[in-house]
């Protein structure tokens, strides 16, 4: 017998949370990080208690995003998130002194069943995942274990990110996770607050312009929350209905 | 105390286990504990005897503990090696503790120092074996 314990705890530690929003992409570059760590913090603000879980191991950015330094997990019976921000951070940026992580699947499979397995989040009201890029062992695993996880989908306007996100959505419904919706990230100004129709690619249910102006914004919150692509963002999140959870 | 996690996680598969396989009687399970991630054994059987309340059907099972050694097989050169020569700081050794994976990231092959190599053997903790009475 070899028997791995750690799933057991796993529903146990994220149970508290009540709903899982996972931030999904299949093709790099799209924003899926800079989506999720934004939504999270717009989600704080609204006085939710939020929780954000850097699951891109091979390519964690999150703690950039949001300019987290000097952060570490206090440890209690597991490891408790520090809070920044107003925002429960988990990454393993914390582990990995920003050196590469240079894993194979397996090992990012193993690596984020142990944080899944002691990290302690307690209540919350959403926690949101920033997934592994694609689908892989880890994105699956991530999927068996947060069975209560919902899909917000980021793409682009090329064909190319459409084409991979419209089968992608094909396996979430095979494998029965719900798809909040799609956001288009990257879109050309005129697409603000549209749903699709003339000269917009179908498939998205709301678009974020292009916003020259964010990469000046990473690493302070407070100025990220101030650009068009965060103010794009709320909205989508609002005709989304993910702002109409009550708070815990 | 973050062994306090996996001690959980051990009892509650421990007694999941033994009630999928109908066993009436907890009466032993052997824990390995792979040397990489360096358990504190004292705090862990600490964190099992609290756990035991909150577990009752493992009120009675005695925990043995094994020890594995941890080894390494390098992907880039094949070599196979033991931790035991590694160079590790403290801090290094602490994350590795936490998560064992970090060790691509802070170890290499002593003879090709490639951080491509397989832990085969002695990673974290798991159950290898459960004895009860049906």
């Amino acid at each position: 017998m070899n028997l791995d314990p750690r799933p057991s705890v796993i529903e146990e530690r994220l149970k508290g949370a009540r709903r899982i929003i996972a931030v999904t992409g299949w093709k790099g570059g799209i924003g899926k990080s800079v989506t999720a760590c934004t939504l999270a913090l717009l989600l704080a603000k609204k006085g939710y208690k939020t929780g954000l879980f850097d699951l891109d191991f091979a390519g964690a950015s999150d703690h950039l995003i949001l300019g987290a330094r000097g952060l570490f997990p206090k440890e209690e019976k597991g490891l408790e998130p520090p809070v920044f921000e107003g925002v429960s951070f988990m990454s393993v940026a914390f582990f990995s002194e920003n050196r590469a992580v240079p894993l194979r699947g397996a090992n990012v499979s193993d690596a984020i069943i142990e944080l899944l397995a002691i990290t302690r989040w307690g209540a919350l009201d959403f926690l949101v995942l920033d997934m592994p890029p694609g689908i892989n062992d880890a994105a699956l695993d991530v999927m068996r274990f947060a069975r209560k996880a919902e899909v917000l989908a980021v793409t682009t306007p090329s064909v190319l990110a459409h084409d991979v996100l419209s089968r992608s959505i094909e396996l979430y419904k095979k494998l029965h996770v719900p798809v909040i919706g799609v956001v288009e990230n990257m879109s050309p100004p005129r697409a603000r607050g549209m749903r699709a129709g003339p000269g917009l690619k179908k498939g998205a249910d709301a678009y974020l312009r292009f916003d020259a102006g964010l990469e000046g914004a990473l690493g302070r919150p407070a100025a990220l929350l101030k650009t068009a692509f965060a103010s794009d963002l709320a909205m989508a999140a609002e005709r989304l209905d993910i702002f109409a959870a009550e708070i815990c | 105390m973050h062994e306090w996690a996996l001690a959980e996680s051990v009892i509650k598969s421990v007694v999941e286990h033994a009630s999928a396989e109908k066993l009436k009687k907890l009466k032993e399970a052997g824990v390995v504990f792979g040397e990489l991630q360096a358990i504190d054994g004292e705090i862990f059987s600490f964190a099992l005897e609290e756990l035991r309340r909150q577990f009752p059907a493992a009120k009675a099972c005695k925990f043995k503990i094994i020890k594995q050694p941890a080894a390494f097989r390098c992907k880039a050169c094949g070599h196979e090696f033991p931790l035991k020569g590694l160079r590790k700081t403290k801090d290094e050794a602490e994350f590795i503790h936490f998560v064992p994976e970090m060790a691509h990231t802070f170890l290499k092959c002593p003879a090709c120092k490639s951080p491509d190599f397989e832990i085969a053997a002695g990673r974290g903790v798991s159950v290898s074996y459960i004895k009860g009475e049906k």
